[in-house]
C-alpha cells in the first residue's frame, strides 16, 4: 500500500527518518512523523473501506499493536463525528492460542478487554506492529473465534516485513519493508518505549 | 518454572507472575467459551494417595479448561494397595507419557522425592504432602485476598478494579486460626503471605501449636478475642484435623464444644470484625466446630469464591511449569514480546 524507498535518505520533514545509524547500531527506518502519517493514512483507508465506522472494532494486539490500536481509534473519532475512541477499542491477547508455547521460554500472559458492545457482527480491525510469519495473526483469529462471531476481520499493521509462513495477507499496511531473514525489525512507540521508531538491525544490508 | 513444590520456593517477583498470570485466567474464564488450546497435547497425571475433593476436581478443572489431557490416578482400588512402591507408579505413569504430575500424599516431602530423585523426569506439582506444603492453596488464598482487600486494607470495589495486578499484599494482617500443628496450608501461606509483604499471626491453643513455631516467620497467640481486637484484614479458618488426632481427639484439647467457645468463628466474633475483613477457610469445613453455619455464610465468607479461584491459580500454574521449553531454560530468555526479529 505505501510506497518509497526501503530506507529514505531525502527526509525533510519533522520526525523522517534519515536512515541515520543509531546508538544501538541499528539503521532508522521510519521516524515519529513517518509513523503518524502512515497512521492516520491507515485511518482514512479504514473508513473508506467500511464506509464509515460505525461498525468498526479495534483490538490491539499486546505488547505494541494496543497503543497503535488506540492512536488509530482517536484518529478514526477525529475523522467521523459521532464515535467514541474508548467505545470501539480493545485489546486481544493472542498468548494463549499461540502454536509455538513449547519452543519458546514461558510467555506472560496480557490482558483481553473487548470493547462495550463486544465483536459479534462487528467488523474487527486487528491492529500489530510488525507482520512476519503470520502466526500471531493466525493464534488472534483462533482467540476471536471462542470470543464471538465478526462479521469480518480485517488486518492493520505498521510494519509487512514479509516471510510468511501461512497464507495471511494485511489489508492495511504501514509500511512494506523487504528484509532478510537475520534481520531483526524493532517498533518502538512512545507510551512504551519513550519514542516513536521503526529500527532495522543485523544482516547485510 | 520447573516444578512447585513448595510455596518457599517461590520468590516475590515469581509468586507475583503466578497471581498476574491467574487473574488473566480468572478473566477468560467469565467467558461463554472457557476452553483455551494452550496445553492442548500434555497430559497431567493427578496422582492421589489422600482424600481430596475440591484439589483434585480443581486440578482436574483446571488442566482440562487448557486442553491437557488428564489421567486421574486414586490409591485406592490401584496396585498401590498391592505394596506398588512411590517410584515404581511414578515410573509406571512416566511411560505412559505424563508430562506433568499433579502429587498429594500423606507423606511429607513425598513430592520432593518424586521431582529430584531422578525416577521420572515430568514435572511435579505437589498438591499437599502430609503436614508438610500445600502451595497451590496458599496461592489462591493469596489470590483471593488480593482481590478484595488492597494494600493498607482497603475493600476494593467491584470486578472492574485493577484487582491489585502487579502487587503484593504489603501490610495487610492476616490472622490463621485452629489446627497449626497438623495445617500443610498455613506452612505454605505463612511462607507465601510472608514473602508478598503481609504480616501474620497464628493463633490456636497450645496443644495445636507446633513446637519450633517460633522460628517461623510470624506472631503466635493463643488468644483468638485478643487478635480479633486487633482488626485483621482477613482471618482464615483452619480445618480440626480429626483424622490426623487418633482416636478420642488424641487429647489435644477437651471437647469439641470447648474448642468452639475457645477458638470458634461465629455470628459474635464476625461483627467484632472490621468492616473490610474477610473470612477464608481452605474447606472441607467443620461447621460448628472451627466454624458457625452463620459465620461460613455470612456476606464476609469468600469460601465459595476461593474454590472458584482455585481453577484459575491452577490454571496459572500448569501453564508456567508446562508451556514453554520443556527443559525451562534451554532457550535464551530474550524479551519475548519483541522478538519479532531473529530470535526465531
Amino acid at each position: 500500500m505505501s510506497s518509497g524507498p526501503g530506507v529514505p535518505t531525502d527526509g525533510t520533514g519533522v520526525g523522517d527518518a534519515d536512515g541515520s545509524i543509531r546508538s544501538d547500531e541499528s539503521t532508522l527506518v521510519l521516524g515519529d512523523g513517518d509513523i503518524a502519517r502512515a497512521l492516520t493514512r491507515i485511518a482514512h483507508e479504514i473508513l473508506e473501506r467500511n464506509r464509515g465506522a460505525m461498525d468498526v472494532v479495534l483490538l490491539g494486539i499486546p505488547t505494541r499493536g494496543l497503543p497503535l490500536a488506540r492512536r488509530l481509534g482517536q484518529r478514526l473519532a477525529a475523522a467521523e463525528p459521532g464515535i467514541d475512541a474508548a467505545r470501539i477499542i480493545g485489546s486481544l491477547d493472542v498468548t494463549m492460542h499461540r502454536d509455538d508455547l513449547h519452543r519458546q521460554p514461558t510467555r506472560a500472559i496480557g490482558a483481553t478487554v473487548l470493547p462495550p458492545g463486544g465483536i459479534n457482527d462487528k467488523v474487527v480491525v486487528l491492529v500489530d506492529d510488525v507482520l512476519f510469519s503470520g502466526r500471531t495473526i493466525r493464534a488472534a483469529l483462533d482467540a476471536i473465534s471462542d470470543l464471538g462471531r465478526p462479521s469480518a476481520v480485517q488486518l492493520a499493521v505498521l510494519v509487512d516485513r514479509g516471510h510468511r509462513e501461512l497464507p495471511i495477507r494485511a489489508d492495511y499496511v504501514g509500511k512494506n519493508l523487504p528484509t532478510s531473514l537475520s534481520e531483526r525489525v524493532r517498533v518502538l512507540v512512545s507510551e512504551i518505549d519513550g519514542e516513536d521508531a521503526v529500527t532495522i538491525q543485523g544482516g547485510h544490508r | 518454572m520447573r516444578h512447585l513444590l513448595s510455596a518457599a520456593d517461590l520468590d516475590r517477583p515469581t509468586a507475583i507472575q503466578v497471581l498476574d498470570t491467574a487473574a488473566q485466567m480468572a478473566a477468560t474464564q467469565a467467558r461463554e467459551i472457557k476452553k483455551l488450546p494452550t496445553l492442548r497435547g500434555k497430559t497431567v497425571v493427578n496422582l492421589f494417595f489422600e482424600d481430596s475433593t475440591r484439589t483434585r476436581i480443581s486440578f482436574e478443572t483446571a488442566a482440562k479448561r487448557l486442553s491437557a489431557d488428564v489421567i486421574n490416578f486414586a490409591a485406592k482400588g490401584s496396585s498401590v494397595s498391592k505394596g506398588e512402591s512411590l517410584k515404581d507408579t511414578a515410573q509406571t505413569l512416566q511411560a505412559m507419557g505424563a508430562d506433568a504430575v499433579v502429587i498429594r500424599h500423606p507423606a511429607s516431602g513425598a513430592p520432593h522425592s518424586l521431582a529430584h530423585c531422578g525416577w521420572v523426569d515430568t514435572s511435579v506439582i505437589n498438591a499437599g504432602d502430609g503436614t508438610h506444603q500445600h502451595p497451590t492453596q496458599a496461592l489462591l488464598d493469596a489470590f483471593t485476598i488480593r482481590r478484595h482487600l488492597s494494600p493498607g486494607g482497603v475493600r476494593r470495589v467491584g470486578a472492574d478494579g485493577d484487582q491489585g495486578v502487579g502487587g503484593g499484599l504489603d501490610g495487610l494482617r492476616v490472622a490463621i486460626v485452629g489446627d497449626i500443628l497438623h495445617s500443610r496450608v498455613v506452612r505454605s501461606n505463612v511462607q507465601l503471605l510472608t514473602t508478598l509483604g503481609a504480616e501474620v499471626t497464628l493463633v490456636g491453643p497450645p496443644t495445636l501449636v507446633p513446637i519450633g513455631v517460633e522460628a517461623w516467620p510470624c506472631q503466635t497467640s493463643y488468644d483468638l478475642d485478643g487478635v480479633l481486637a486487633t482488626g485483621p484484614d482477613a482471618v482464615m479458618m483452619l480445618r480440626v484435623q480429626r483424622e490426623r488426632m487418633g482416636a478420642g481427639g488424641g487429647g489435644f484439647f477437651p471437647s469439641p464444644a470447648e474448642y468452639m467457645h475457645l477458638y470458634g468463628l461465629d455470628a459474635r466474633r464476625i461483627a467484632r470484625l472490621p468492616e473490610h475483613s474477610i473470612v477464608m477457610h481452605p474447606g472441607p469445613m467443620n461447621r460448628g466446630l472451627e466454624i458457625s453455619a452463620d459465620a461460613a455464610d455470612s456476606p464476609r465468607s469468600v469460601i465459595v469464591e476461593q474454590v472458584a479461584n482455585g481453577v484459575a491459580v491452577r490454571m496459572a500454574v500448569l501453564y508456567l511449569v508446562l508451556a514453554g521449553v520443556p527443559t525451562g531454560d534451554a532457550a535464551p530468555a530474550a524479551g519475548s514480546a519483541d522478538a519479532k526479529g531473529a530470535a526465531r
